[in-house]
């Protein structure tokens, strides 16, 4: 594919707010992740949890109120994101500037807030309870297009923790085919019951913090986050114009909530990647693992990534800092790759005390600083669902 | 502001399930005008591909997202392996939502872990990879009532990169309390097969291009009263120009809803 232009990124996490927090928590090798409950949970585990979310949105979109649009307002104001969106809106025209969204539970917390109000099972949902606006999949997509003031086709990608990687795919292709010239890419997913009590019940959570790719690794921590990228067609590039070079998608057609153990899927995703940017697996510097910290997971991930670049090509993950964000993992990671090119950072795999002897791939138990052109980004999620996303600096 | 897309993409297929509009042989029927439209429950119907476990597990919503793409598949000279796959749907499994959130109220907060994993928005894309050996990419998303419109633009361009492409837009009504909120009228489910290329069995070239103005309804209360009553039913417009562009005449235009009130224009050629 010919690449296009990231004009405009940002993220936010239990890092902070912007590219400049995660920047310096990555450099300092300060993890997001804290054993306090969120709310009223009961469950022993860590979670990452975004600060400053308890104040109700205002103005005209507050009726969208919930902590997932929250999440999302906080997030497109860091990093002067507005602004480049309004220089999209200006430039192409609001029609067509795309909106694609990654989520897996939207607002889903207002709806577990509204179930625990009634009275009794037969009652009604509380009258100031709104579906469409809070809980819906689509909302997330819908409050960004209207907070953005796009009028482009909007759409919630929703395909567990692959989501807000997909987006950039499904921009891509729109951007190709001609449905819009630029697209506002992203995911937001926000810490709720459904997934804390979920992932518990498949006894995927950990109770201790996680600990990707260590051999005593036992599970998850969950986190939230929200993240942006700005995408439009790249004619000719500048050196350090940061590019989406490829992705790739595939399924694992193999069980709902567990990868194929070899990893056949990731792989898959990781060299339709490849191909799709013209690329040799050993012009990739570096791999953000997907890396959840769940035995199998780990696993079957490394095999993937054995299997495409061998024992050579460093990777980690960079959960031990974020947490699994789940929906919006797939964008905080691109982000995070980002960074990582720009500042020629190779991130250690935090929390990791001791490496699963199993591990074949090049995972990092040291930062190291060097100059890195091409990232490789994997999101893997429920139902078999894989993507990968190759990035890079022109130079 | 409107501009056309890319290249024609061919319809190769397609499928339905819906009260009164069981499968496409009895719909296409009903929306060329051949035979009135009689409101009926949809039959019970066991999904042929799933295998018997998954079928146990698998939600209300993915087994009527098969009920379609099986009708579909059975006109179809691909093979579903080798077809990438969009699942569009405005609120998937609203009943395994509505147990979960229901569990969640309780002190005890036994979340079921089948429950969990089909609560995900792309279980039906989970479901039919696993049933179909499927390896190929498929994306799985929402937008409200603009679910199908949505839907359409992504299998479009996937078909316009080179791809063949499923694409199965289904909804079905939640269960009280979340249906007072959400009142979706009946189940209802379309699937169309799209190609870039010049397949032997394709029914009608289409093009489409985004712009403003309003959807197209149907003349007829009951059918209009379907297409309002679910968000895969706004689907019904281009279901009845495809009726009638396999009688081969001349070409049809189907307008659907999309998000800001703006309309997706899809015109149609007897190929």
């Amino acid at each position: 594919m010919k690449p296009l232009r990231i004009n405009r990124y940002t993220v936010t996490s239990a890092l902070g707010r912007g590219i400049d927090a995660h920047w310096d928590a990555l450099r300092a090798e300060r993890s997001g992740l804290s054993p306090r409950p969120f709310e009223d949970c009961g469950l022993a585990c860590w979670t990452g949890e975004v600060a400053g979310l308890d104040r109700a949105l205002d103005g005209e979109l507050a009726g969208w109120d919930c902590r997932n649009n929250r999440l999302a307002r906080l997030a497109l104001m860091q990093d002067g994101f507005l602004q480049g969106a309004a220089e999209l809106r200006q430039r192409y025209g609001a029609s067509r500037v795309g909106v694609f969204i990654g989520t897996s539970t939207a607002g889903i917390r207002q709806t577990e807030y509204a179930y625990a109000a009634r009275a009794d099972a037969n009652a009604a949902l509380a009258p100031d309870f709104d579906y469409r606006r809070t809980h819906n999949t689509y909302s997330i997509a819908d409050f960004v297009r209207l907070e953005l003031g796009l009028s482009g086709p909007a759409l919630a990608i929703s395909t567990a923790c692959s989501s807000s990687a997909k987006v950039f795919a499904s921009a891509a292709r729109a951007i190709r085919g001609g449905i819009c010239d630029a697209a506002v890419v992203g995911g937001v997913d926000s810490l709720c019951l459904t997934t804390l009590y979920g992932f518990n019940a498949l006894q995927l959570i950990a109770a201790d913090v996680c600990r990707p790719a260590d051999a005593a690794r036992v599970g998850i921590s969950i986190g939230e986050a929200g993240g942006f990228a700005l995408l439009e067609a790249a004619p000719g590039s500048d050196p350090g114009d940061l590019l989406l070079l490829g992705y790739g998608e595939s399924s694992d057609a193999y069980h709902m909530s567990t990868p194929h153990p070899d990893g056949l899927g990731a792989a898959a995703a990781m060299r339709a990647a490849l191909q799709s940017a013209g690329l040799a697996a050993n012009e990739v510097d570096y791999v953000n693992l997907h890396g959840t910290g769940t035995p199998v997971n780990d696993l079957a991930e490394d095999r993937g990534v054995h299997a495409v670049f061998g024992e050579a090509t460093a990777c980690s993950s960079t959960k031990g800092w974020t947490g699994h964000t789940l929906g919006a993992a797939g964008i905080v990671e691109a982000a995070i790759s980002l960074i990582c090119l720009q500042q020629g950072f190779v991130p250690r795999s935090l929390n990791t005390r001791e490496l699963d002897p199993q591990l074949r791939g090049a995972v990092q138990l040291q930062s190291s600083h060097r100059p890195l052109r091409r990232v490789l980004s994997n999101s893997f999620g429920f139902g078999g669902s894989n993507c990968s996303l190759l990035l890079g600096a022109a130079t | 502001m409107s501009a056309p897309t890319a290249a024609p993409i061919y319809v190769e297929a397609i499928g339905i399930a819906a009260p009164g509009l069981p499968n496409w042989a009895e719909a296409r029927a009903t929306l060329r005008g051949e035979r009135a439209y009689v409101a009926a429950e949809l039959p019970p119907y066991q999904p042929q591909w799933l295998p018997a476990n998954e079928r146990r597990r698998a939600g209300a919503a993915v087994r009527l997202a098969f009920r379609a793409a099986e009708d579909a598949m059975q006109r179809s000279s691909f093979a579903p392996a080798e077809l990438a796959a969009v699942f569009a749907s405005s609120d998937a499994d609203t009943p395994v939502i509505h147990r979960i959130c229901s569990a969640l109220a309780e002190p005890a907060r036994m979340v079921s872990p089948t429950d969990f994993h089909n609560s995900v928005h792309n279980a039906a894309a989970g479901y039919w990879s696993i049933a179909t050996a499927c390896t190929q990419p498929s994306t799985s998303l929402s937008a409200w009532d603009w679910s199908f419109a949505a839907g359409l633009l992504e299998a479009y361009a996937l078909a316009a990169d080179g791809s063949d492409v499923l694409l199965v837009a289904y909804d079905i009504p939640p269960p009280e309390p979340l249906l007072e909120r959400r009142p979706i009228a009946g189940p209802f489910a379309a699937a169309l097969v799209l190609s870039p290329r010049e397949v032997p069995d394709r029914i009608a070239r289409i093009a489409v291009t985004l712009g403003d103005g309003c959807a197209g309804s149907l003349a007829e209360p009951a059918l209009e009263a379907l297409r309002l009553g679910n968000p895969a039913g706004r689907a019904l417009p281009l279901l009845r120009a495809l009726a009638s562009a396999s009688l081969g005449g001349q070409q049809e235009t189907a307008l659907l809803p999309m998000p800001g009130d703006r309309v997706l224009r899809v015109t149609l050629d007897a190929p």
